[in-house]
């Protein structure tokens, strides 16, 4: 049988800079094909061109063996080509089967839409795949996850045979990627081929079939999963071997830092109680939903007290601003860093010095060479990659953003720093770094708290790990008797 | 090769025209006026331009600070009248309501700055206390501000004012009239304010993203508050101006003022998404509507053209500026 997707020697170059030199990729029917690559390696530029939104400099598409050439992303979908791209739009206030069949509703008597029909045909295609949606629900009142299906599910009602889903996983918790995988893997039942672009190695060992490697623009190497591990993987992904995926270098000190009593937080999280010590990495796992973001925000006062305790170095703090946090020495690098961390119309220096404007002015008046110092400093200590501090920050690849946030916190001096899924969106190279970062901070006597719903990271990173289910602690694990069975057990 | 040197020239010039396009509409409507008109290139017709510019700039860079904020102040011109007769009843010599009026006009004009301050003090309270959306909140106040100033007036104007109150609007210094000094004053302070001060970066922050500015520590809420005092002050200071200039202050006057605020901002490229933009822009966007107007009127254009021309140029300067950020 013809491969159902075959990609050969694909290029694109911008002003003259390739982007990518050679794209090979060749889909087989009815798999789940990883598509991997750190930032830079090409594959933006590949599915643009795949799904007719950018135009090639050479090479060859062919759908089923025959050569094609896409000149829009609704002419890839005629030919059966579909992508669920990383950031949704849906219509919030419409109906499922409205959204999976904007624009193409069936109409009845003087063009009245045909609303039975519609439902009925959404409904069969939902429940043909299992996805356990009802077709009239309004979209608003769906999840992230379920809004990805109903994504998928328009997808199939265009009756595509590949399906891309460009880093689905990147704002779902782990129990809602579970039902994205279920769909994927009845998907695939189906005969659908799907393309997996993900940085989570964990999960492309987990769902997909096999493997195309992209680094700086090219073709590295193509496989089968089951004839690969992940240290191999890596490699290929970074281009070099990276002995360990994780730093750790810190040892927990017996010096209480962070002690917490009872605390509630926003959306019912109560009864949480736990102390982070001097030098310790404190893990905090649970589902999305179970507050684990509340008590970050607690602790840094983004929302109002409900009641409890936070002492730091033995002392009752009353944190009721970020500003009252920080002045504890409270550091928050959140979980959407585009949504909360970066002023993306910024330049580099102006994020790294937002948090510490005091410290580079006098009497209200900034000074030029105390911000460009500060931001010097910070670029060299973390190796961020920017060309100048000048540089908008938008430009930065996701990894170097992160730092930027991480930056503007060091600047602050903190002896605790919050990390929110600290890795989200960042390829394996620069995750390596973080982790660095996370374990240095640690090494000098930092506390760390991180949020993360990957196992992996866990396992790999934190000396212990507080476990919450419903906005209620269930467990603590010590680094000793961490696995991803215990803290998934004790989360669900 | 060739080709992507022709298309790397071509975008040169394009971007050249979209970063420098505001200032080469100006430059090039005041050569075309030059070469058509005699009596454009005149010390008195330029400073003309320039007096009459001095309150629409003025208004212009009061609502920059706003619209960097990702806001809107829909109530500068009733409180352009407000102030104007809130003042102008301390600064009049007719018979009055106000004991021992005339007051000194330093007096009547610090008290008109308070109003203007209490107006925008009341609409950043309602934004970034009470989370009502700028537009509501300004439209709002844009409502109750001319209502109160029909009944402080009576529905009257405010006339024989102070000579001293009138130096403001007709007084002059060294040939120039007192109304551009206080237009340049006004803005070099705010590009000072902007680009130099903690606050300026603060009102860049929490435009760019308010969510970031307040997890970095930032007092976003009194940022908010404190760019429509200062937005309602400057409305003040023109509302002022205005009614020193003209000799009474009219319960009517500054009527849809707002709109040519807006658009000066909107040509000097402040982008209405926040944080993003620049005083001088908004400086050159209000004289770009200055010359235009002050052209058409030479040229014996009737008004109601001028009002369509001007909205042209509106829609085009905003389509450059997309064009601009898509690119980016």
């Amino acid at each position: 049988m013809q491969p159902v997707l075959d990609v050969e020697n694909l290029r694109k170059s911008f002003s003259g800079v390739p982007a990518l030199r050679n794209g090979r990729f060749r889909l087989e029917h009815g798999s789940v094909h990883a598509l991997c690559g750190g930032n830079g390696a090409g594959k933006s530029t590949f599915l643009t061109i795949v799904m007719g939104i950018q135009a090639r400099d050479g090479g060859t598409i062919s759908r089923n063996g025959k050569p094609v050439s896409f000149t829009s992303p609704a002419d890839a979908l005629a030919n059966g080509i579909a992508m669920v791209e990383q950031e949704l739009s849906p219509v919030p206030a419409m109906s499922v089967a409205e959204n999976i069949w904007l624009g193409r509703e069936p109409v009845g008597f003087l063009g009245r839409i045909d609303f039975a029909t519609m439902n009925k045909r959404s409904q069969d295609l939902l429940d043909g795949f299992g996805f356990g949606i009802r077709a009239e629900t309004l979209m608003m009142d769906l999840t992230v996850a379920q809004t990805q299906l109903v994504e998928i599910a328009k997808a199939l009602s265009f009756d595509a045979e590949v399906i891309i889903l460009d880093e689905p996983t990147s704002a779902l918790g782990e129990a809602e990627a579970e039902q994205l995988f279920r769909a994927i893997r009845a998907l695939r039942e189906n005969g659908r081929a799907v393309i997996y672009v993900s940085h989570r190695l964990s999960e492309i060992f987990s769902i997909c079939d096999s493997y195309t490697v992209f680094r700086d623009g090219e073709f590295v190497q193509d496989g089968a999963i089951s004839d690969i591990d992940k240290e191999e993987l890596i490699r290929l992904i970074v281009g070099r071997s990276l002995n360990e995926e994780f730093v750790k270098e810190n040892t927990p000190g017996t010096e209480k830092v962070l002690e917490v009593e009872a605390l509630s937080a926003d959306r019912g999280v109560s009864g949480i109680g736990f102390t982070a010590h001097k030098g310790e990495i404190l893990g905090i796992y649970g589902l999305m939903g179970s507050g684990r973001t509340e008590i970050l925000d607690r602790l840094f006062g983004l929302s109002t007290t409900h009641g409890g305790q936070i002492r730091i170095g033995g002392t009752e703090a009353r944190i009721l601003s970020p500003k009252d946090a920080i002045a504890l020495g409270i550091a928050y690098v959140t979980e959407d860093r585009k949504g909360s961390g970066l002023v993306l119309s910024g330049s580099v220096r102006d994020n790294l010095c937002l948090t510490t404007l005091e410290r580079v002015s006098n009497l209200g008046v900034m000074s030029a060479a105390r911000e460009r110092e500060a931001a010097a400093r910070m670029i060299g200590e973390l190796s961020i990659k920017t060309a100048s501090d000048a540089l908008g920050v938008s430009s930065l690849s996701g990894g170097n953003q992160q730092k930027v946030v991480l930056g503007k916190w060091f600047l602050t001096a903190p002896r605790i720093l919050l990390l929110d899924e600290p890795t989200r969106g960042v390829d394996v190279g620069a995750k390596r770094e973080i982790y660095r970062v996370m374990s240095d901070f640690a090494r000098a006597g930092g506390t760390v708290l991180m949020v993360s719903s990957e196992t992996d990271e866990l396992l790999g990173m934190a000396d212990r790990v507080i476990v919450l289910k419903d906005g209620r602690m269930t467990g603590e694990l010590g680094r000793s008797e961490l696995s991803a069975e215990k803290l998934l057990h004790l989360a669900v | 090769m060739d080709v992507t040197k022709t298309g790397a020239g071509g975008q040169g010039a394009v971007q050249l025209i979209q970063k420098y396009g505001i200032i080469l509409a100006l430059l090039l409507c005041c050569a075309v006026l030059t070469v058509i008109s005699d009596n454009f290139l005149t010390m008195r017709n330029i400073l003309n331009v320039l007096r009459q510019t001095s309150i629409n700039g003025i208004l212009a860079i009061g609502m920059t600070f706003v619209i960097l904020t990702r806001g809107i102040d829909l109530s500068v011109g009733s409180v352009v009248a407000l102030a104007g007769v809130v003042a102008a009843s301390f600064a009049t010599t007719s018979a009055s309501f106000i004991p021992g009026a005339p007051w000194p006009a330093a007096a009547a004009i610090l008290i008109g700055v308070l109003v203007g301050m209490a107006c925008g003090g009341v609409s950043g309270v309602f934004v970034s206390r009470f989370g009502v959306p700028a537009f509501v909140a300004t439209l709002g106040m844009l409502s109750a501000a001319r209502g109160l100033t029909l009944l402080y007036s009576g529905g009257r104007p405010i006339p024989a004012l102070t000579p001293e109150f009138r130096w403001i609007g007709t007084g002059s210094a060294f040939g120039i009239p007192i109304p551009i000094f206080l237009l340049l004053g006004v803005f070099v302070v705010a590009h000072l304010v902007l680009t130099q001060t903690r606050f300026g970066r603060h009102v860049y922050a929490v435009g760019g993203n308010p969510h970031a500015a307040k997890v970095s520590g930032l007092p976003v809420m009194r940022i908010r508050l404190m760019v429509y005092v200062i937005s309602g002050a400057l409305a003040a200071l023109a509302g002022m101006i205005l009614a020193a200039r003209t000799g009474s202050a009219l319960p009517q006057a500054g009527t849809a003022y707002e709109l040519d605020a807006i658009a000066a901002v909107v040509i000097g490229g402040t982008s209405l998404a926040g944080g993003v933009g620049r005083v001088s822009g908004t400086l050159i966007g209000a004289l770009l509507i200055g010359v235009v107007n002050n052209g058409l009127d030479l040229l014996g254009v009737e008004s109601y053209y001028q009002q369509v021309i001007k909205g042209a140029l509106i829609v085009a300067a905003v389509m450059l500026d997309r064009s601009r950020n898509k690119q980016e």
